[in-house]
C-alpha cells in the first residue's frame, strides 16, 4: 500500500472522533484541557468560535460527539463532553470585551435573516463584525427560535439563552420581533443584498385517526403546545396524559406535562425500545421523573364521549427481528384502550413555507422541500440562502449553527462578487507536545475513572416551578475527574519513517497493541492481519508509513484503538514517533481571503 | 524512564490463550532500560512465547545474574517465581532450583558480561550437565550498565563510541556451547520477533540445556557506525539458516516432508520441533557440520541465525543423576524427612 498522506488535514481530524462527529467541528480536547487548567473563559471562547452557543449547547446539544468518543472503545461510557461545555459556560468571566465590536461603519451591504433561531443568529454572528447590516425578522415576540419555544425552561433557562443571543445583538444586529415575513416576493423587492431563511421546521405532524376532529380541545400538536407553554399561553393540562411518539420532543412534552399538573403520563411507542428516536440521556431523565414508556402500541383511534376525549385505542404489536435487530415481520396481537384526558402528538415535524410564492423563483422538490446546495446553502434563486431545519428538514441546534457558518461564507462571497465555491479549505497545524524526557504538555497518563454523574434537583423540588433547571452542573471534584478522562485525541502520534531503527520498542510498550512493523502488502486487510485485534468494521484508518530505512518494511498503526498515551514516543530512542498537538483550522466568513486584484 | 505505568486495557476482541489469559497478563513492571534497548524487545518475545504456550505464570521460574539483561526478569510475568542472583552465578542457582522442582518452565536471563566474563565457568558446567532450562544470552558486545566498555563478545576491530578499536578476540557463545555439550543451540536477533518467539517456545519445550544467543543492540553505547552489534549492522549482515517451530502434541505436524526442507524432531513431551531449512545444506543435528558452518559464517562476517544445533537424545541432569521426579514441595513430610532412626541407619553405612 502507498504511504498514508498525513498532510491531508482530514486525516488527523478524523482521528479526533468527537471533533470529526461535531457538525461545527468544535475542538473538544482542546477546550477540555483549558478547563483542566481552570481557564474557563478561554475554554468558552474556543467553543464559541465553533458552536456560537456554548451555554445553550452545554445543556441541550444532541451530542453527536459523545457516541463517537474514543473512550467508548475501552470502556462503556464516553467523556461527558456536553457537561464540560456547560462547565466552561457556567464558570466563565464576563467575556464581552473579547467579542467582536460593532464596526464603526458598515460596508453598506444589507442582509435579511428570516427567523430568530440558531441558524440566523450564527449568520449574523459571522457577518455583523465584517460590516454587514444584518436584520433578523421574527414572528414571535421573543428571539431564540426552537431554543426558546420548544426546549422547556427546566432544561434551558431563559437567561442562559438571552446572554448568548445578546452577545450577537451587541455586534450591531437589528432584531425585528413580532414581524413575520408574509411574502418573500415583497421582501426581495426591498433591496437586500442577500436573504437567509432560517425559519426552522415549524409544522408539527398530525395524526388523522377516527375521532380526531371530534375532540380538538384535548389533542395537541407537540411543538405547538410546547411553544404555547413557553409563551405562557397554556399553563395546565389534564391529570392523565398520553404522549404519542418517542423522540426528544416527546420527552420534553411528557416532562412539561408533569410540571403543568399531570400526574399520570405515559409515552406511547409503536416499536421496541431499540427503535426509539430520543437520546438515551433524555429517556433516562424522563424515566427518572416516573414517566412510563409503553412499547409496541400502535395508535388506532381517539375515544370520546359527548365530544370529550376519554382515552385512546391502540393495537398491540408484535415484531420479528433478525440478528442485526431489524424488523422482518410484524403483526397485531390485540387491542388496548388506555384512558386519558389529553393526548400530545410528538411524531415529527416538517418545514413549511406558505409565505414563499411560486414567482419568487425558489424551487421546491416534490416533498415541498426547497432545493438547496449542500455546500453553499444557496437556493435556486441567487442571493437567497437556507439553513437550519428549513434547509434539509429537522436536524438539531448544532447543525443549524454549522449551516449558519457555511451560509455566512456564501453570503460574504456573494456580496463580494466571488464564486460561492471559493472557500478556504481546512488546514492543520502540528506542533510537538514534547517538554522534556517523558514530559508532555498534556496529561498523557491514562486515567481509568468512570464517567461522573450529573446531579439533579430533587424530584419534589423540581415540579414546584416550571422553570427550575433540573441539572445542577458539575462540582469542582467532578470537573477535576471528568477532564482527566479525555484521551487528548488531538495530540497525534506523528511518525518520521527515516528516523526509525526498527527496535520494536513502540510496538512492545503500546498498551493496546495498535502498532506493528511488517512487510508492505497489497491490501489493507493483509496489513491489518499483522495487528492483534484490529477491527476493520470501525471507520478509522490504518496508518501506513513509507518504507523503513533498514529493512524496507513499513510501520502500521490502527487509528481505531490508539489511546494517545504517548508511550510509543516516550520509548522511541530516535524520536521517530512524536506526539504533536494538531490544531485544525476550520475557516469561517471572517477568515476568507480578500479578492485579488485582476 | 517513563512517566507512568502502562495501563491494563481490556479490549473486547482481544485474543486470549488456552488459559483465558491475554498477552498483557504475561507482562511485568515497566522497563527502566534505555528507550529502544534490544533487551526490551527480547522481553516482549518472552512474554509472547509464554502466552502462546499457555504456560501458567505461577508454573514458571525466571532467574538472572547481574547486568542490564539481568534486570529484565522484572519486566515480564509478575506472577512467576524468580530471583536476581549473584553476578555470573545464575546457572548454579538454576541447577539448585531445578533439583528441588523439575516441573517448572525455567528461563535464565543473562548477558554477554554476566555469561562470558565472570560467569563463563558457571555457564559451561550448566551446559555440560545438560540442566533442563532455557538460557537467554542477551548479547550487545558492551557493558551497558557501566557505561559501555567492550565485553568478551565484542568483535575484533569493532569501534567503541569513543576510543580505540577492540583488539581482543571475541568469545562466540554458539561455538562455545557446541564445544561443551549444550543440546539446543540457537542464535537470533531482538529485531526478528517472529524467529525469536519460535526459538523461545522450542527452547522451553526442549528437555535439556537450551541456549539462545540473541543479538540485542545497546542503543546508548553500541549503536553507532563501526559497531558490529548495532541495529543497522545486524539487519545488514543477518542470515537465516534454520527456522524452528514448536508443534504441540495436540497439533498435527506436516505429514509429508521433503527431507531437505522440513524436518520434525520429536520432543519428550510428545510434541515436535519442526525445522524448516532456509539453507538446505545445513544439518542442525550434526555437531561437527554445525561447528564448521558457524566458523565459516563468522569468517564471512555473516550473522548466522536460527536453530543451529539440536540433540534431543541426551538425558538431562535430573535423569543422569537419577533424582526424584516429584517436586520436593509435593512430597509428604514424613517421606521427605524419615526421622532420626533412618538418619542414623544411613550414617552407619558410612562408618
Amino acid at each position: 500500500m502507498k504511504p498514508t498522506d498525513t498532510g491531508n488535514p482530514d486525516y488527523f481530524h478524523k482521528v479526533v472522533d468527537c471533533q470529526w462527529a461535531c457538525p461545527a467541528h468544535t475542538p473538544v480536547p482542546n477546550y477540555i484541557r483549558l478547563i483542566a487548567q481552570g481557564r474557563y473563559s478561554d475554554a468558552y471562547m474556543v467553543n464559541r468560535a465553533s458552536n456560537v452557543f456554548p451555554g445553550v449547547l452545554g445543556r441541550v446539544c444532541d451530542r453527536p460527539c459523545e457516541p463517537a468518543c474514543r473512550r467508548t472503545r475501552v470502556e462503556e461510557k464516553p467523556v461527558a463532553i456536553c457537561r464540560l461545555k456547560r462547565v466552561a459556560a457556567d464558570h466563565r468571566d464576563d467575556i464581552r470585551d473579547r467579542l467582536p465590536k460593532k464596526p464603526a461603519q458598515t460596508n453598506g451591504k444589507k442582509i435579511a435573516l428570516i427567523g430568530a433561531g440558531p441558524a440566523s443568529f450564527t449568520v449574523a454572528n459571522d457577518l455583523a463584525p465584517l460590516g454587514y447590516e444584518c436584520t433578523i425578522f421574527e414572528k414571535l415576540d421573543k428571539p431564540g427560535g426552537l431554543m426558546r419555544s420548544n426546549i422547556p425552561a427546566f432544561r434551558l433557562p431563559e437567561d442562559v439563552l438571552m446572554d448568548e443571543l445578546g452577545y450577537i445583538l451587541d455586534m450591531g444586529v437589528e432584531l425585528k420581533l413580532g414581524t413575520p415575513v408574509e411574502s418573500m416576493s415583497a421582501l426581495l423587492k426591498e433591496g437586500y443584498d442577500a436573504v437567509f431563511v432560517g425559519t426552522g421546521a415549524p409544522k408539527g405532524k398530525d395524526l388523522g385517526l377516527p375521532g380526531r376532529d371530534e375532540c380538538q380541545d384535548n389533542i395537541h400538536i407537540g411543538i405547538n403546545w410546547l411553544e404555547e407553554v413557553a409563551f405562557e399561553h397554556t399553563d395546565k393540562i389534564g391529570e392523565k396524559v398520553l404522549i404519542i411518539g418517542v423522540g426528544n420532543t416527546a420527552m420534553d412534552c411528557c416532562r412539561t406535562s408533569l410540571r403543568l399538573g399531570a400526574s399520570d403520563v405515559k409515552v406511547m411507542a409503536r416499536k421496541p425500545r431499540a427503535f426509539f428516536k430520543a437520546s438515551d440521556w433524555e429517556l433516562e431523565d424522563a424515566e427518572e421523573e416516573n414517566v412510563e414508556i409503553l412499547v409496541n402500541h400502535s395508535p388506532k383511534a381517539f375515544v370520546h364521549e359527548n365530544g370529550k376525549l376519554t382515552g385512546m385505542l391502540f393495537e398491540r404489536m408484535e415484531y420479528d427481528l433478525d440478528e442485526a435487530g431489524r424488523i422482518t415481520d410484524q403483526r397485531v396481537v390485540g387491542e388496548e384502550m388506555i384512558p386519558c384526558d389529553d393526548v400530545i402528538l410528538a411524531i415529527g415535524q416538517e418545514n413549511a413555507f406558505p409565505w414563499i410564492e411560486a414567482e419568487a423563483g425558489i424551487e421546491f422538490d416534490k416533498w415541498s422541500v426547497p432545493v438547496v446546495d449542500k455546500v453553499t446553502h444557496e437556493s435556486t434563486r441567487k442571493g437567497v440562502f437556507f439553513g437550519g431545519d428549513s434547509a434539509f428538514g429537522p436536524l438539531n441546534i448544532i447543525w443549524a449553527v454549522e449551516h449558519g457558518h457555511q451560509a455566512a461564507i456564501s453570503i460574504h462571497n456573494h456580496c463580494r462578487g466571488l464564486p460561492l465555491t471559493d472557500r478556504l479549505p481546512d488546514q492543520i497545524n502540528l506542533a510537538s507536545a514534547k517538554m522534556g524526557m517523558a514530559e508532555w504538555r498534556y496529561s498523557n497518563a491514562f486515567d481509568d475513572a468512570p464517567r461522573r454523574k450529573m446531579e439533579h434537583v430533587e424530584l419534589v423540588e423540581r415540579f414546584k416551578k416550571i422553570d427550575t433547571e433540573v441539572e445542577l452542573g458539575f462540582s469542582a471534584e467532578q470537573i477535576a475527574t471528568e477532564v482527566q478522562r479525555c484521551l487528548n485525541c488531538d495530540v497525534h502520534t506523528v511518525f518520521e519513517a527515516p528516523l526509525c531503527e526498527e527496535c520494536d520498542a513502540c510496538i512492545d510498550v503500546c498498551p493496546v497493541e495498535c502498532l506493528s512493523i511488517t512487510p508492505n502488502a497489497e491490501s489493507e486487510a493483509d496489513l491489518r492481519a499483522a495487528l492483534s485485534a484490529s477491527d476493520p468494521t470501525v471507520d478509522q484508518d490504518l496508518f501506513v508509513s513509507s518504507a523503513l530505512p533498514l529493512t524496507g518494511r513499513v510501520m502500521i498503526k490502527d487509528e481505531n484503538i490508539c489511546l494517545h498515551c504517548g508511550l510509543c514516543a516516550e520509548r522511541c530512542p530516535t524520536s521517530a514517533w512524536d506526539m504533536k498537538e494538531g490544531v485544525i483550522k476550520i475557516h469561517h466568513a471572517a477568515d476568507q481571503l480578500e479578492p485579488t486584484e485582476a | 524512564m517513563t512517566s507512568f505505568v502502562k495501563p491494563k486495557i481490556r479490549r473486547s476482541n482481544e485474543p486470549l490463550n488456552e488459559l483465558g489469559l491475554a498477552r498483557a497478563d504475561y507482562e511485568g513492571n515497566m522497563s527502566t532500560l534505555c528507550a529502544g534497548c534490544g533487551h526490551d524487545s527480547v522481553t516482549a518475545a518472552i512474554v509472547r512465547a509464554f502466552y502462546e504456550l499457555s504456560i501458567p505464570p505461577h508454573r514458571a521460574l525466571k532467574i538472572s545474574g547481574i547486568g542490564c539483561s539481568s534486570k529484565t526478569t522484572s519486566y515480564f510475568m509478575n506472577d512467576s517465581h524468580g530471583a536476581n542472583t549473584v553476578h555470573g552465578r545464575m546457572p548454579s542457582f538454576a541447577t539448585g532450583a531445578l533439583s528441588a522442582n523439575n516441573d517448572l518452565a525455567t528461563i535464565g536471563i543473562s548477558g554477554d558480561g554476566d555469561s562470558l566474563s565472570i560467569g563463563l565457568g558457571q555457564m559451561a558446567h550448566a551446559m555440560r550437565r545438560n540442566v533442563n532450562m532455557l538460557y537467554m544470552l542477551e548479547n550487545n558486545g558492551v557493558y551497558g550498565l557501566t557505561k559501555g566498555q567492550f565485553s568478551a563478545s565484542a568483535d575484533f576491530g569493532s569501534l567503541p563510541k569513543k576510543g580505540d578499536p577492540n583488539e581482543f578476540s571475541p568469545i562466540d557463545p554458539v561455538a562455545f556451547a557446541l564445544s561443551v555439550g549444550a543440546t539446543f543451540i540457537a542464535r537470533s536477533f531482538s529485531g526478528d520477533r517472529k524467529q525469536l518467539v519460535s526459538l523461545i517456545k522450542a527452547g522451553l519445550k526442549h528437555k535439556g540445556f537450551a541456549i539462545i544467543d540473541v543479538i540485542s543492540p545497546c542503543v546508548s553505547f553500541n549503536d553507532h557506525k563501526g559497531s558490529t552489534k548495532s541495529y543497522a549492522h545486524t539487519y545488514e549482515f543477518y542470515s537465516k539458516a534454520v527456522h524452528a517451530d514448536y508443534i504441540a502434541p495436540s497439533q498435527e505436524i506436516v505429514a509429508a516432508y521433503d527431507e531437505g526442507e522440513v524436518m520434525p524432531v520429536e520432543l519428550h513431551d510428545g510434541g515436535y520441533i519442526q525445522l524448516r531449512k532456509i539453507d538446505n545444506s545445513y544439518d542442525p543435528t550434526d555437531r561437527g557440520a554445525a561447528f564448521n558452518r558457524v566458523m565459516a559464517s563468522d569468517n564471512a562476517n555473516e550473522i548466522l541465525t536460527g536453530l543451529l544445533y539440536i540433540d534431543e537424545s541426551q538425558p538431562d541432569l535430573h535423569r543422569t543423576q537419577n533424582m526424584e521426579t516429584r517436586p520436593l514441595n509435593e512430597i509428604p513430610y514424613t517421606e521427605l524427612n524419615p526421622g532420626a532412626e533412618a538418619l542414623s541407619a544411613l550414617q552407619s553405612e558410612f562408618r
